[in-house]
């Protein structure tokens, strides 16, 4: 994999590649994270790789959703938020001055804890919403993917006769692959998902599991989630975060999932996964 | 009596006299109507609403020109103010700062307690007198600044009714700021903002004082945007305190289709609220 050195000058306009859609290795070094005065995580540095999916588990309020969103540049719309540290994109930082945000997400997509498909849009506007509001009008292109996207979802069949049903009609876990499918439709290279499954019924979760297990094959997938079991189930490697007495959340160990659990090498870690403390 | 019984005629009562209070606050307004209607039934009629006034002593005639005037008045006044209002309230909601928030909410707020005469007077010091004549835009421009407030408030408060997910959704598709304003987020309050239209619109329609020195008022059709402009309000006031009975029955059907139009309205507005509720 090409390295590509930070550009030394904080002028320079830092251009975001968008090659074919080979999955790119999302890596964090150093990043910390503020509301305000209060440090949510701090120091942490691990690596997305591609074509895997990476597991963020911890107890609630460890910093693994707020470290999550740092990785698309989504913490900074909080009010009084800031990051420090740098997320490399392929060797690129996207905290980089002249970075374009805008850009940056389309690259970095993530899905939601509960799922938010857009009320007033149809299945249809839905999908393309991010397409369309970046200036594509062309009907067939739009259609192909609505199809593609849809499939890619594994929902194409359930809705395929009601794409102009509100977005909200749909079932929880309908509702949910819908957000999939949209992500997926301005094709990020990265897909980042904020324990998706929590709001979802055991059925609803495992056909979700089933799809990020495929589409870790194409994309860079990161997923938070507060279930072990999911941890183990759906990841390829796991970090395992805690916080700390002054409440700020650091990297406590990052492995290859089944050693993680098999064999953790922290105390804590071992505390965690057996049930120790919640 | 065993206590459950007790407790059933006591619910019974309780219930028996919540009806009467809501049957008695509902009927104020059906006898309102009513009264109103019987009084000026004379004039409510095709010609009232499609006749110009005719010399005091021969029966028929109408109020077209003020049912004109006041609806482009209305008009005017709706198109500047929820245009800009809507930005306040877009503003308010997204962008502002904590404390530029608060100050313009202040202002808004004691913008919207402001007697409406005085509006009428600084209408008229800022339009009429620099222009040298009463107009209908003077008269726009006074009933808008009555619903700037109202609507920049109601439309930040939808605004800020949209849940959180849904701006973290849009912006997390790469979807530009301004962009997921435009066209995510105000479709979505599109039912509150407009309901707020809605009312403020029935609001305006109802004032006299401010169109008093600004629109004056006209016996005949205006000369364009630029001359004195009759007004539903207007003439019921000046209809209602002449000695004239024939005028006086005219003021009570000027009345009545205005109370219905406003009526309209109100049924109107919350169809539209009720029809965005989640299916």
């Amino acid at each position: 994999m090409q390295q590509v050195e930070t550009p030394e000058s904080p002028q320079a306009a830092v251009v975001m590649r968008h090659g074919p859609s080979a999955p790119k290795t999302l890596q964090a070094r150093h990043v910390s994270a503020w509301y305000g005065r209060f440090q949510a995580i701090r120091n942490v540095s691990l690596d997305i790789a591609p074509g895997k999916v990476t597991a963020l588990i911890g107890p609630s309020g460890c910093g693994k959703s707020t470290f999550l969103r740092c990785l698309n540049r989504m913490h900074e719309v909080v009010r009084g938020a800031r990051v420090e540290g740098s997320v490399l994109l392929d060797g690129e930082d996207i905290y980089a001055p002249g970075v374009d945000v805008v850009r940056v997400r389309r690259l970095i997509g993530m899905v939601f804890q509960k799922p938010n498909p857009f009320p007033t849009l149809s299945v249809y506007d839905n999908v393309v919403v991010g397409l369309r509001l970046a200036g594509e009008r062309r009907r067939a292109r739009l259609d192909e993917v609505v199809e593609r996207c849809l499939r890619r979802a594994a929902l194409w069949d359930e809705v395929k006769d009601k794409l102009r049903s509100s977005g909200a009609s749909l079932s929880g876990g309908q509702q949910q692959r819908l957000c999939i499918a949209r992500a997926l439709a301005v094709e990020p290279a990265v897909l980042l998902m904020d324990e998706p499954c929590s709001a979802l019924d055991p059925i609803a979760t495992y056909r979700i599991e089933e799809l990020i297990r495929e589409l870790a094959r194409d994309y860079t997938i990161a997923i938070v989630t507060h279930n072990m079991q999911q941890a183990s189930r759906v990841s390829d490697y796991t970090a395992f975060f805690l916080m700390g007495d002054d409440r700020t959340g650091e990297l406590i160990e990052f492995g290859p999932t089944t050693e993680l659990f098999t064999h953790p090498r922290d105390q804590r870690t071992e505390d965690y996964i057996t049930g120790r403390f919640g | 009596m065993p206590s459950e019984r007790r407790r059933i005629w006591i619910s019974r009562i309780m219930l028996a006299l919540c009806g009467l209070a809501a049957g008695l606050s509902a009927a104020i307004l059906v006898v309102l109507l009513l009264y109103v209607l019987v009084k000026g039934i004379a004039y409510v009629n095709l010609e009232f609403l499609t006749a110009l006034p005719r010399p005091l002593g021969e029966p028929g005639g109408g109020m077209a020109n003020a049912f004109v005037g006041s609806a482009v008045m209305v008009g005017l006044a709706t198109l500047w103010a929820t245009l800009l209002a809507v930005g306040a309230g877009i503003y308010l909601a997204e962008y502002g700062g904590e404390r530029t928030v608060a100050v313009v909410r202040l202002v808004a707020d004691v913008l919207s307690g402001l007697p409406s005469i005085v509006i009428g007077v600084f209408a008229y010091t800022l339009l009429v007198k620099p222009l040298g004549t009463f107009s209908a835009v003077a008269g726009a421009f006074a009933l808008g600044l009555i619903m700037l407030p109202i609507v920049a408030r109601t439309t930040e408060e939808s605004l800020r009714l949209v849940p959180h997910e849904l701006r973290e959704a849009a912006l997390a598709l790469g979807i530009p700021r301004w962009r997921a304003t435009l066209s995510v987020l105000l479709p979505t309050a599109r039912a509150g903002i407009l309901t707020g239209v809605m009312l403020a619109v029935a609001r305006i329609a109802g004032e006299t004082a401010p169109l008093l020195f600004t629109a004056l008022g006209n016996r005949f059709w205006p000369n364009g945007l630029l001359s004195p402009t009759a007004a539903l309000t207007l003439n019921i006031y000046q209809y209602a305190i002449s000695p004239y009975d024939q005028w006086h029955q005219q003021a009570w059907a000027a009345a009545f289709f205005l109370l219905l139009f406003v009526l309209v309205l109100n049924i109107v507005a919350r169809l539209v609220a009720a029809r965005a509720m989640p299916r």
